[in-house]
């Protein structure tokens, strides 16, 4: 079977040459089979973002290569991949425009797999259709479809992005920490929303959290980074039987080993 | 008081401006991109419409081109901001720069006078003064009027498209809208043809219209295109586009009312720069100081309420 995403040898290093070079990701090879459902843990600057970064086209990897379902594209810009990825951002601002209304912020979703033309962006045929949509979120938008985005609440904003981001049933689903900036309510709502969506439409998706509960709750794979590398890749039957003090062991244990090693050759 | 004939002529110059207005509308407001281009292609609009005009053309081709025109000088400023990667504002001058050349170069001089020739409005005016003699008076404002309407209907349309979405979200949110699939890059470019296209008809109206083009005639044209925007935002409201669109129109054309009662009352043409700048100034600062005026009211308001929740918004100050 193709893999949906395929990444090999892919290395980043910010600021070559300077005092500030980072090695964002240091050889990262990943494979995700359709129907995947991988969560990404790891600390700050553990290469999370920068890899949700590579993947989408925001940046582009100094080595290595990004296959999208059996097509290369690490040399595309974002706009020409993203009629096969659908990404929230951590920030509920990010994912929708916030001057446009509920139906035109859906009509931009819906595009998104076609070429745009001068047909009308809102028909009626097309507002039913979000109408139905929104009713899955169980928000009470689907009465709001002409009211600004930027008037809904960080959580309704959320939601809204998370369809947005799903309603073309896109390749791959990136989910860039899309729960961490809302209240502790909001963000079981947008996780339980993200569990139902992916289950219902069986999206390929890869997730980053900060949330060790989360990331244990969700999905059906579980990858841990720090410093730009991979170090940890459970699979589906060892994820059910983790736990977060199992995880943290791990965690430590394999920091500790990493350290230890470069104690080593430094010393 | 202010004559009739000068409130006609305000009004019928407002219509004029009125394209200018949605240009900005286009590109300040929707785009949230500065385009200093404009001041250089209205001249651009009108010294090509002239000099064609002179040349023997037929008025109507001699606007078309102008408005094509108009719209590479748009297409240049977009190419320079998305593949050049040169600042907004920056782009926009360098432009301008520019055409001020290039306009010397149309008009093969500082200016090009209609004496005598016939012009889109002197062809609305005798067709009317033959066939409708009574409205003749009122012949330039009423076709201008339905004109305008027309170019706000097409404005309205656009923005509804599936393009129009995507060019709106570009001034909204770029990093969402690439996201979506959109070339932010080419809906910029979209969007400041446009609207330098629509300059490119108001300079070659607007110099039918006075009967004359000069290089000088586009400057500070985004300022009064940008007072136009607010006054009408500020009394029409702008919640949806259909909304802000007639809003603008109605904006241009009180300003130009409100210009002509200041040259009335003393004002020279030479001054209404600065009265312009004044009011956009005010415009733009107005809406901060109301903002904070109201705050401290609410401030006060709920400090003398009292109580504990008073008392800790008091403390956080």
């Amino acid at each position: 079977m193709t893999k949906v995403l395929k990444l090999e040898g892919i290395n980043k290093v910010f600021n070559r040459g300077t005092v500030d070079e980072k090695a964002a990701l240091v050889d990262i090879n990943l494979h995700l089979a359709p129907g995947d459902f991988v969560t990404v843990i790891g600390s700050n600057g553990a290469g999370k973002s920068t890899l949700m970064n590579i993947i989408s086209g925001t940046i582009f990897p100094d080595e290595g290569t990004i296959e999208l379902d059996g097509k290369r594209v690490e040399q595309l810009p974002e706009h020409q991949r993203a009629p096969m990825i659908g990404r929230v951002f951590q920030d509920p601002m990010a994912g929708t425009a916030p001057t446009m209304t509920i139906e035109e912020n859906l009509a931009l979703a819906y595009s998104r797999n076609k070429k745009r033309t001068l047909s009308q962006g809102v028909t009626r045929q097309r507002r039913e259709m979000f109408r139905e949509a929104l009713v899955s979120l169980n928000l009470g938008l689907e009465n709001r479809l002409n009211a600004k985005v930027g008037l809904l609440s960080g959580g309704e904003r959320q939601a809204l992005s998370l369809l947005m981001a799903t309603f073309t049933n896109p390749k791959l689903l990136l989910l860039d920490e899309h729960t961490a900036a809302l209240d502790p309510t909001r963000a079981e709502l947008i996780t339980e929303l993200t569990g139902q969506i992916v289950a219902r439409s069986q999206l390929t998706t890869l997730m980053v959290t900060h949330n060790m509960k989360q990331a244990l709750d969700l999905g059906n794979r579980l990858i841990m980074m720090d410093q730009g590398r991979i170090i940890l890749d459970v699979d589906e039957e060892k994820k059910k039987s983790l736990t977060i003090e199992g995880l943290l062991q791990e965690f430590e244990r394999l920091r500790g080993e990493k350290l230890a090693t470069d104690s080593v050759v430094l010393g | 008081m202010i004559s009739s004939t000068a409130l006609l002529g305000a009004v019928e110059l407002g219509l004029i401006y009125a394209l200018v207005a949605l240009g900005v509308y286009l590109t300040f407001r929707i785009l949230d991109f500065p385009d200093l281009t404009v001041d250089g292609s209205f001249v651009t609009g009108g010294a090509t419409a002239a000099t064609m005009i002179v040349a023997g053309y037929p008025p109507l081709l001699a606007t078309g081109v102008a408005i094509v025109i108009g719209s590479l000088a748009g297409i240049c400023t977009g190419l320079l901001h998305t593949k050049g990667k040169i600042n907004p504002l920056l782009s926009g001058i360098i432009s301008m720069i520019g055409l001020y050349s290039i306009n010397i170069r149309i008009m093969g001089g500082a200016a090009v006078p209609l004496h005598g020739e016939e012009t889109l409005i002197t062809q609305i005016y005798n067709f009317f003064d033959h066939n409708f003699p009574f409205v003749a008076e009122f012949s330039i404002l009423l076709v201008m009027a339905i004109f305008v309407f027309i170019i706000k209907l097409i404005v309205d349309w656009f923005l509804g498209t599936e393009i129009g979405l995507a060019l709106r979200a570009t001034g909204d949110n770029a990093r969402m809208i690439r996201s979506f699939s959109a070339n932010t890059d080419t809906m910029k470019i979209i969007g400041l043809a446009m609207s330098n296209g629509l300059f490119g008809l108001a300079g070659a109206l607007y110099t039918q219209y006075n009967g004359s083009a000069d290089t000088t005639m586009g400057v500070g044209m985004i300022i009064t295109g940008l007072a136009s925007v607010i006054i009408g935002e500020a009394i029409f409201g702008h919640t949806t586009v259909r909304r802000a669109t007639i809003a603008v129109i109605g904006g241009a054309i009180l300003y130009r009312i409100f210009i002509a009662f200041a040259l009335v009352y003393g004002l020279t043409p030479s001054d209404m720069k600065l009265v312009t700048a004044l009011v956009v100034i005010v415009a733009l600062i107005l809406p901060q100081i109301i903002g904070k005026w109201r705050e401290k009211q609410r401030y006060s308001k709920r400090s003398l309420a009292g109580g504990d929740k008073g008392a800790k918004v008091g403390g956080n100050q």
